[in-house]
């Protein structure tokens, strides 16, 4: 059809060198002119199809006719609805009359509802009894046209008796490309027209840059793990060694004795602890520092009164689920004090070549000889567990991102300094320390954001400097001093996507559509 | 944390001034506390409804170690002095006319060695309760029993009208059977026992029935005439009730801790003392241990701390004065004085409302407070240090991207899961050395720590069904076995997983998949009959009942790396030059089980590849690890 609408146009323009109107056309296969909606429709698509060739060029012209709605077209044919109604009601004294309901079964209901109220104020109907009845029989028979102009048009198109039909037609004029033949068009240059020269040659199909392109067939990354890979590389630009934290299972000991939690600390509750049932109990850690972590906790020590409350052996060595990766923090802090203790970690001349020497003792070679310690700055973000109940915003495991600066004379001063710049390499600049506490940090900090989305400061993390009873037992001289800092992995990998649901981020419930689609992460 | 409400109208008289929610949210976030929500709004609107309302509150979020701060007297305290509007309280034992003779005693039993052997007291006279004071009271008690005292388990408190009772007093502890009392809110009298199963239905005492429960003895409190004051930590007497018209208020504490014994008869005595005709005023009491020593509580002493401006500076970043520092302390209610023949150092004295303060460090963070955190100078470490990852997440990264290069999506499962998950659902037994196991789990799907990739990849499988086939995923993530040689008994490993699923399994396109890891990594494919290669990876056909009878292989893995130290490093020349392997299973790949489809719920047929990652690590420069 199309096709042969093409040849006509480009044939009639041959002969006549362009087209005036194309309702003057007449389309293959019909026997009159195509003034009609639709034949112009069709054209219309042959018109285009030569256009995107450059064969032809045209121009739109609109027309606009009216034409009779459903409604329109029913009074025209039947009658107005007041007029019907009055057809079917008997003369008054001629018969029964016809009560509402039975009306509106003869007429319908919408020219009941109109026609009654119509008929009535003209005065054709009446009430008898319950029923209604003509009162007139007056010369309504008569009819006419209706005189022409838009006050009456506008008039019948409120009453929504007629409505505007746009119409379109075109003017067709010869376009760079004109012949009379349509031969198809190149869609796509391949090989074998390179082979042949036929490119040079062929016409090409205009491309259509609005359509989309084809999705690719390639994998994806995790959106949680594209922002784990954003703030992995934010520590690393910033000089920060990350640590090995693969173990998940750790002892009462390494999650919260080593952190000077004391052993009655809710956190160590069945409630919000996962505890093992098999293993159930660790091999015991080195003796000297375990007695020295005893003794800070039950009868103080380093300059601290302890704890002094009852010890419990069980409670160090129960296996546990980490709740947090400060556990194996702790266990480094640990490995990295063995200088300090006078210990030497076999084979592990290397291992402290990414730390530097203490800066702020730069001037004082000696102290570094002496105490064997080495400044540090360390990373990890991995799983950590809690014993939750699983709603929209708890899972019982999540990605715990923390950062560790272990240097002589460290400051609050630094630690805030520093919170400022992390904070703004992940896009947050507004962020302000609210006094807290942490049983193994002091002072400690909660870092607020301000979140202008939401309008108020949240929560983002929690920092801080490590106590002493945690830090003197694993050696460390006095004036060494630990920030740490932790924060979710998933809150803010929530706000970057804009998810409310963790279970939609995290878990085997996540769409993989969901993940082909989420887009690329630039704090 | 613990969330305290207090009356937004009688705090501001208490601290003499209004405050806008805002301005009161900065103050709260200064001091380390936090508004959690000021219910104003709410009771206006209420108000407008015409509903019931109460009067607005503020609720208050208070830092878990400041036990001093669970109710509106101490938050006042606080803040008032907080705010330089008044002094520290100072509180003083005020002993009777006749003086230590004259102390009403109390004896403690050596039966209660055997249940709750510590007891403390303090006697607050002349009180004179509100209806809003005594409410206050009592929900003290309830909220430090909620948290230091870990729901009565280490520390109970009871609290009686003195004029009520016959001094002196004994705590003793007894067979339940034979102690008869009515409890607090009954007339009638019941035996201990009769209690323990009265009690059970009632829900805001029966999860205290258990701390005593099961033994032969149960503590009592007895008065001189054999009244009942209380049966620790379960129930008070009726009798000894105190109401709105007590006047002489009896306040026993029982405990396992003595440590926490005292701190908790201090921080009730010190907060209610302010109702004291003579406000902070507390009558000791004598107490007679069953050795015959005898101990004066509460001792409410201030200790005796020394502070040095050196150390506060040198942990803030702050240059000040010992002076400065002392009137910053003095802002945290801490008493501080320069001490006259050492510049240096501040002599800080510790009121018993303090027990959060350990070490000089908690005094150096209250001057840091007093300071203002957000007003500390913002500086940035020096530290300088080479950046670097860790070994295990860079290969893990390598297979990462090359796999989602390669087509597959990457999901994150959870860890945690079933013990059918992770065996039956895949046709393995538990032999019970393997995978780590969960005592406590709230639910089924946390019985163990996973020790296959492959569940947690079918589960993600099952769940996005309308996905269009095939579904190409993987993991690359850690698993956990039992290693009874390591001090936590267990120990992770790296493992890289992924499942094809479509309308045909597919063997070859998860073969493939290890392939490709394998070329990224410089493994070079061996044959499984090549005693000649060095190194290299093949599969083995194997019987697996996860996989489909004769689609089954094992990956191995042939290293070239010999453990490092002279003689095993010169054993495994040797080994090699005879072509001697210790090819490990590195792990496993086929068609899964029709049967493991069924169990997950999957209607397609499924290729699934794991193997751990571990030996590919390349040796970095060396870090350190977390192994022992």
């Amino acid at each position: 059809m199309s096709e042969s609408i093409q040849q006509l146009i480009l044939d009639t323009l041959d002969t006549q060198g362009s087209i005036a109107d194309t309702r003057t056309l007449v389309v293959p296969g019909t026997s009159h002119a195509a003034t009609s909606h639709d034949a112009q429709l069709a054209i219309l698509g042959a018109l285009n199809s030569l256009l995107s060739r450059e064969m032809v060029t045209y121009e739109t012209n609109e027309v606009i006719s009216h034409a009779l709605t459903a409604e329109g077209a029913q009074i025209a044919n039947e009658g107005s609805h007041e007029a019907r109604v009055w057809s079917v009601l008997p003369l008054k004294g001629q018969g029964e009359p016809i009560n509402p309901g039975q009306l509106k079964k003869e007429v319908g209901d919408e020219t009941a509802k109109v026609g009654q109220g119509r008929a009535f104020k003209n005065g054709w109907i009446g009430k008898e009894g319950a029923g209604l009845v003509k009162l007139v029989m007056p010369t309504i028979f008569r009819t006419g046209n209706l005189s022409s102009g838009e006050k009456v048009l506008a008039d019948l198109r409120k009453r929504k008796l007629i409505a505007q039909k746009k119409g379109q037609w075109f003017a067709v004029m010869k376009g760079a490309n004109f012949s009379t033949s349509i031969a198809k068009p190149e869609t796509d240059l391949t090989a074998d027209m390179l082979t042949s020269g036929s490119w040079k040659t062929s016409t090409y199909k205009k491309y259509n840059f609005e359509a989309e392109g084809i999705p690719t067939s390639g994998g994806a990354l995790h959106p949680l793990l594209k922002v784990r890979e954003e703030i992995r590389n934010n520590f690393l630009e910033m000089g920060f060694c990350e640590m090995p934290t693969q173990s998940f299972v750790e002892s009462g000991f390494w999650c919260f004795d080593a952190l000077f939690v004391p052993q009655q600390h809710p956190a160590r509750d069945l409630q919000d602890t996962f505890y093992l049932s098999d293993p159930s109990h660790s091999l015991p850690p080195q003796e000297a520092y375990y007695n020295r972590v005893k003794t800070v906790h039950v009868d103080g020590g380093f300059g601290s009164a302890g704890y002094r409350a009852p010890w419990q052996p069980e409670e160090s060595s129960k296996l546990l689920l980490r709740t947090h990766t400060t556990a194996s923090s702790a266990h480094m802090l640990y490995k990295l004090a063995a200088k300090c203790r006078g210990e030497d970690i076999e084979d592990d001349t290397k291992e402290f070549t990414h730390g530097a020497a203490s800066t702020k003792d730069a001037n004082d070679k000696t102290t570094a000889k002496v105490d064997g310690f080495r400044p540090a700055k360390l990373f990890s973000i991995d799983r950590v567990f809690r014993n939750e109940t699983m709603d929209a915003t708890h899972l019982a495991e999540f990605h715990q991102v923390e950062g560790v600066v272990a240097d002589r004379n460290l400051t609050l001063a630094d630690l805030i300094g520093f919170m400022r710049v992390f904070f703004s390499k992940m896009g947050i600049e507004q962020v302000r320390f609210k006094p807290a506490y942490n049983p193994y940090t002091e002072p400690s900090l909660e870092i607020f954001a301000f979140h202008p989305m939401l309008n108020k400061w949240v929560e983002v993390g929690n920092s801080g400097m490590f106590r002493p009873e945690m830090l003197e037992p694993m050696g460390f001289p006095k004036d060494v001093r630990v920030h740490g800092w932790g924060l979710s992995l998933e809150r803010p990998t929530m706000i970057r996507y804009g998810i409310n649901n963790i279970r939609t981020l995290v878990g085997h419930k996540t769409s993989i559509e969901n993940i082909e689609n989420s887009p690329a992460v630039m704090f | 944390m613990p969330t305290v409400a207090v009356d937004k109208a009688d705090l501001w008289e208490r601290l003499g001034q209004e405050f806008t929610t805002d301005e009161f949210d900065k103050l709260c976030f200064d001091y380390g506390l936090e508004l959690d929500e000021d219910t104003t709004e709410e009771v206006e609107e209420n108000i407008k409804k015409g509903l019931p309302a109460e009067r607005p509150q503020l609720k208050i979020e208070i830092p878990a170690n400041r036990y001093d701060l669970l109710c509106i007297e101490g938050i006042a305290r606080a803040l008032l002095v907080f705010l330089q509007k008044q002094d520290a309280p100072k509180y003083k034992l005020v002993y009777p006319k006749g003086g230590e003779s004259d102390l009403l005693t109390v004896k403690i039993d050596p039966s209660t060695a055997a249940i709750r052997p510590l007891f403390a007291c303090a006697i607050l006279r002349n009180i004179k309760f509100t209806e809003k004071s005594y409410a206050s009271f009592i929900d003290l008690q309830d909220k430090l029993h909620q948290n230091i005292c870990r729901r009565r388990q280490l520390v109970a408190i009871g609290t009686h009208d003195l004029d009520t009772l016959t001094p002196p007093f004994r705590y003793e502890a007894k067979a339940p059977s034979t102690i008869k009392f009515a409890p607090l809110g009954k007339t009638q009298e019941y035996t201990a026992e009769e209690l323990m199963t009265l009690y059970e239905g009632e829900k805001h005492l029966a999860k205290y029935l258990h701390i005593i429960r099961d033994s032969p003895v149960y503590p009592i409190i007895y008065d001189s005439k054999d009244q009942v004051l209380s049966m620790p930590p379960i129930i008070n007497s009726d009798h000894s009730k105190i109401t709105l018209n007590t006047r002489n208020v009896f306040i026993d504490v029982t405990a396992t801790d003595q440590t926490k014994l005292d701190i908790v008869v201090n921080m009730v005595a010190t907060m209610f003392s302010e109702y004291c005709e003579e406000p902070f005023t507390i009558e000791p009491v004598k107490i007679i241990l069953p050795n015959g020593q005898s101990r004066i509580t509460p001792d409410i002493s201030a200790r005796q701390m020394t502070a040095h401006a050196s150390y506060v500076n040198s942990c803030t970043g702050l240059r000040l004065s010992s002076t400065e520092v002392a009137t910053l302390l003095k802002r945290m209610s801490l008493e501080a004085s320069v001490n006259p023949d050492n510049s240096d150092e501040i002599t800080v004295s510790i009121p018993p409302t303090r027990p959060d303060i350990f070490h000089e460090c908690d005094i150096m963070e209250d001057a840091a407070i007093a300071y203002g955190f957000n007003n500390l100078p913002d500086k940035f470490p020096a530290t300088s240090t080479v950046g670097q990852p860790l070994a295990i997440s860079k290969l893990s990264d390598v297979v990462r991207l090359e796999w989602a290069l390669a087509g597959f999506i990457e999901v994150l499962p959870l860890i945690l899961c079933s013990h059918e998950d992770n065996f039956e659902w895949l046709n393995h037994e538990d032999d019970n050395k393997t995978a780590v196991k969960i005592a406590n789990p709230k639910t089924l799907e946390f019985q163990v720590v996973r020790t296959t990739l492959v569940p947690g990849l079918l589960k993600t499988i099952r769940e996005n069904r309308s996905h269009a086939l095939p579904i190409k995923i993987f993991e690359s993530s850690d698993v956990v076995f039992k290693d009874t040689t390591r001090e936590r008994q267990a120990r992770n490993e790296r493992h890289a997983a992924a499942v094809y699923c479509n309308k045909s399994a597919g063997f070859e396109i998860v073969h493939g998949m290890l392939d490709r890891a394998m070329k990224m990594l410089e493994i070079p494919r061996i044959s499984s009959q090549d005693s000649s290669a060095t190194t290299g990876y093949y599969i083995k056909e194997t019987t697996d009942g996860m996989y489909f009878p004769g689609r089954a292989a094992n990956i191995y893995y042939r290293s070239k790396a010999r453990p490092s130290g002279t003689i095993s490093e010169l054993k495994g020349r040797v080994e090699s030059a005879l072509h001697i392997h210790h090819d490990v299973q590195i792990g496993s790949l086929g068609i899964l089980h029709p049967t493991v489809l069924e169990k997950f719920e999957i209607n397609f047929p499924c290729s699934a590849l794991e193997f751990t990652l571990e030996p590919f690590k390349k040796q970095m420069q060396k870090v350190w690890t977390n192994e022992d």
